[in-house]
């Protein structure tokens, strides 16, 4: 029996994180099989044990430079759970909200102008040297700009709620440390109009390019599948707080306004030997059904209606593409992202308007749990954080099912999919063809240091393996 | 209170005497410690095992000057008249930068994650010294034990400095002898006196307990770790030593 032969991508780039793609190919050079592989390994769930429980809102959210607000959001909220504190001040939730809006719209903004409007401008095969953020300052010097300022005000947020861009300190358990300032407030009041724009134009670009190229986006990585969020108790999107909503390819509910704290009843894990991420899935449906995706794609196809009237406005165009049925186009995730950063910075003026940020109320406490479940919206999708904690305050348990997590098996299908539309047959594998796959991967902006909870380098690579197994093609960049 | 009773003779009746610090003259107390009569004169020496209300014991050996081109600890030692004290030369705070470093080096003080920072001595001093990144030494990450036994109060030695300041204000404070050395040589930290800190005498009013009392995150409060926000934390305002260079010019 002869041996496949095998395309490897690594590192893969333009990604967070460090991962790499293998296509395999039979002897007639027809993809059989193509697979993301996380090659990092972390164990923040082993060395956590031990700690005392509030301190993991600081450790967990060094999982990632990217997104450490959502982890340490979502690590608050278990521990709101461990202290008590059911309900927290409006000022302590308002806060939180503020910094989880700043939060997605600087990761958002990042993915879509740093990383990704260099394929969506200069086209998915076009020369390297010219597909990258340096030819998009030269050439658009007015959407870079736009794209910087923006990023750069998610981070001000940030700022002015957790005490540092990255890596600050705002939530702890039962609310959060300071509230906001007046001067903090008004300096980002100022800069509302001009996000609102770029909102608008980020929204703009990434509407047109899903429209102007719609049969090509129906193709490019896209299957049936079901998707998963959080949504509000009336079904509107909640990126910060809510319950659980899953519905199938056809748009059904598998399961509804599910309370997280009981994730564990729908939601379980699955190994595999070739990765070190993990693959959720919906339990009733089991391991080869009920696999799911997340992230703003999934959102969007989630929610019944968003509470901001500019996002709102731009879900029901969304909607209408599809008739109202889910969005399975992998490529409209860039889309679904600029409808909730829109969402994000009209969310973001309506809390500084709010008087409740300035209070003074931040902390609240209960009975004591020893067990704490929390969940949130982070950009790449549904993240859930559980801890188990002794009597004496130290954490026993931690099991994390991160965003990129749980959209393992839907990018590893994108993978397989685009590998058999744009490699089956060639006879030389190009450079081109290969970003094809990794834009296939960006679409789901996935943190692959955080999936798997790693420290140095993070680049992602590809290489190709003949029938004998040799490696024949290696893209390594970054 | 006279911080250091053993080498006073009451005020009115002590003789004056001066000496240089780096060149400057300073007015003293025969008997005063060189970092006390530095303190007054508004000159910080950086300091670790020392603090403010306990006796001093001179083992970080943070504070070492050069005393007529000796080194001492200048928390213990006596000064007397016509003293050449060397306090801030390159020698000397080459010495110091790589007392930190050891002691960073010696622990797990991972200030990221850890609730003393910004009010962590040692944090401070890695900051005053630029101790950036690792250069001279290995990271030991020693395996230590963490005691959160008692419900208030928890003991993470992994960041232990072996200060003593503990053991002097349970000794000399609060009277209860609640902490010790237990460990030879590299292995040395602190221990407590009963099988775990719940079976101690220990509680939150105690000198030892008081998050002033350890330099760094050792001995912790339960459940308030982070409250401080980032900028307003107690070193976010102003390092050690400030308020006593702020003394310098005001009189004494």
């Amino acid at each position: 029996m002869s041996r496949a032969k095998i395309i490897e991508i690594e590192p893969l780039t333009r990604v967070e994180g460090h991962g790499k793609v293998s296509i395999h190919l039979d002897e007639a050079n027809q993809v059989q099989e193509a697979r993301l592989h996380i090659v990092e390994f972390r164990g923040f769930e082993r060395f956590i044990h031990g700690r005392p429980y509030w301190e993991a809102p600081m450790i967990v959210q060094r999982l990632c430079g990217i997104c450490p607000v959502s982890h340490n959001l979502a690590a608050a909220k278990a521990m709101d759970m461990i202290t008590g504190a059911k309900r927290l001040t409006p000022t302590a939730e308002k806060i939180r909200r503020l910094a989880h809006y700043g939060q997605i719209l600087q990761s958002h903004v990042l993915h879509f102008f740093y990383l990704c409007s260099p394929d969506l401008l200069f086209g998915f095969g076009a020369d390297v040297n010219e597909r990258n953020v340096f030819t998009i300052i030269k050439q658009k010097p007015e959407l870079a700009m736009q794209a910087i300022m923006m990023r750069k005000f998610g981070q001000e947020v940030i700022r002015a709620t957790f005490g540092k861009k990255i890596h600050g300190s705002g939530a702890v358990p039962g609310g959060v440390v300071k509230n906001l300032s007046i001067p903090e407030r008004d300096a980002l009041l100022k800069e509302m109009d001009q996000m609102l724009k770029g909102a608008a134009m980020a929204l703009a670009m990434a509407r047109d390019y899903t429209v102007e190229n719609q049969q090509m986006v129906e193709r490019f990585g896209s299957f049936p599948s079901s998707f998963l969020s959080l949504v509000r108790d009336d079904g509107a999107l909640d990126l910060y707080h809510g319950n659980l909503r899953a519905i199938d390819s056809v748009g059904n509910i598998i399961f509804d306004q599910v309370d997280y704290q009981d994730y564990g009843d729908y939601i379980m894990e699955e190994v595999k030997p070739w990765s070190y991420m993990k693959f959720p899935f919906i339990k009733k449906r089991g391991h080869l059904d009920g696999w799911y995706r997340v992230g703003p794609l999934a959102r969007l196809n989630c929610c019944g209606y968003i509470d901001t009237p500019k996002a709102d406005k731009a879900l029901a165009e969304f909607k209408s593409l599809t008739g109202g049925k889910p969005n399975h186009m992998t490529l409209a995730y860039h889309w679904a992202r600029m409808v909730e950063v829109t969402h994000c910075v009209e969310k973001i003026g309506e809390l500084l308007e709010d008087p409740d940020l300035l209070g003074n109320e931040l902390l609240t406490k209960g009975e004591r749990a020893p067990e704490g479940i929390g969940v949130i919206e982070a950009p790449r999708g549904t993240l859930f954080h559980h801890y188990r904690v002794d009597k004496d305050d130290l954490i026993t348990h931690c099991n994390l099912i991160v965003s990129t997590t749980n959209n393992n098996e839907a990018i590893n299908r994108s993978i397989r999919q685009v590998a058999r539309a744009s490699l089956s047959g060639v006879p030389k594998i190009t450079q081109g063809m290969l970003n094809h796959i990794e834009v296939a991967v960006r679409a789901y902006d996935p943190c692959l240091s955080c999936a798997t909870h790693a420290l140095g380098q993070m680049p992602l690579v590809v290489e190709l393996y003949n029938h004998k197994g040799d490696v024949m093609d290696r893209l390594a960049r970054g | 209170m006279a911080r250091h009773e053993a080498f006073d003779g009451g005020e009115e009746t002590r003789q004056r005497i001066t000496f240089t610090i780096d060149g400057e003259k300073i007015t003293a107390f025969a008997g005063q410690s060189i970092l006390e009569a530095a303190d007054a004169a508004g000159i910080y020496i950086p300091r670790l095992c020392d603090v403010e209300g306990l006796d001093p014991q001179g083992s970080c050996r943070v504070c070492t000057v050069k005393v007529n081109s000796r080194p001492v600890a200048s928390c213990v030692h006596p000064v007397s008249a016509d003293d050449v004290v060397e306090n801030d030369t390159e020698e000397i705070r080459r010495w110091r930068r790589d007392l930190i470093k050891m002691l960073l080096h010696e622990g797990n003080h991972l200030c990221p994650i850890c609730e003393a920072s910004g009010r962590c001595e040692l944090q401070a001093m890695a900051a005053r010294f630029e101790t950036l990144e690792p250069d001279l030494y290995p990271y030991l990450q020693p395996v230590r034990p963490v005691d959160a036994s008692h419900p208030d109060i928890m003991l993470d030695t992994n960041r232990c400095i072996r200060c003593g300041r503990c053991i002097r204000a349970s000794r000399d404070v609060d009277r209860k002898y609640v902490f010790g050395y237990i460990g030879r040589g590299i292995h040395k930290r602190v221990g407590v006196n009963a099988t775990d800190l719940a079976h101690t005498r220990i509680d939150l009013d105690d000198a030892a307990a008081s998050l002033e009392t350890c330099p760094v995150g050792c001995i912790i409060r339960k459940r308030v770790g982070f409250f401080a926000p980032i900028g307003r934390r107690q070193f976010d305002l102003q390092a050690p030593g400030d308020e006593i260079e702020k003394r310098k010019g005001e009189g004494k």
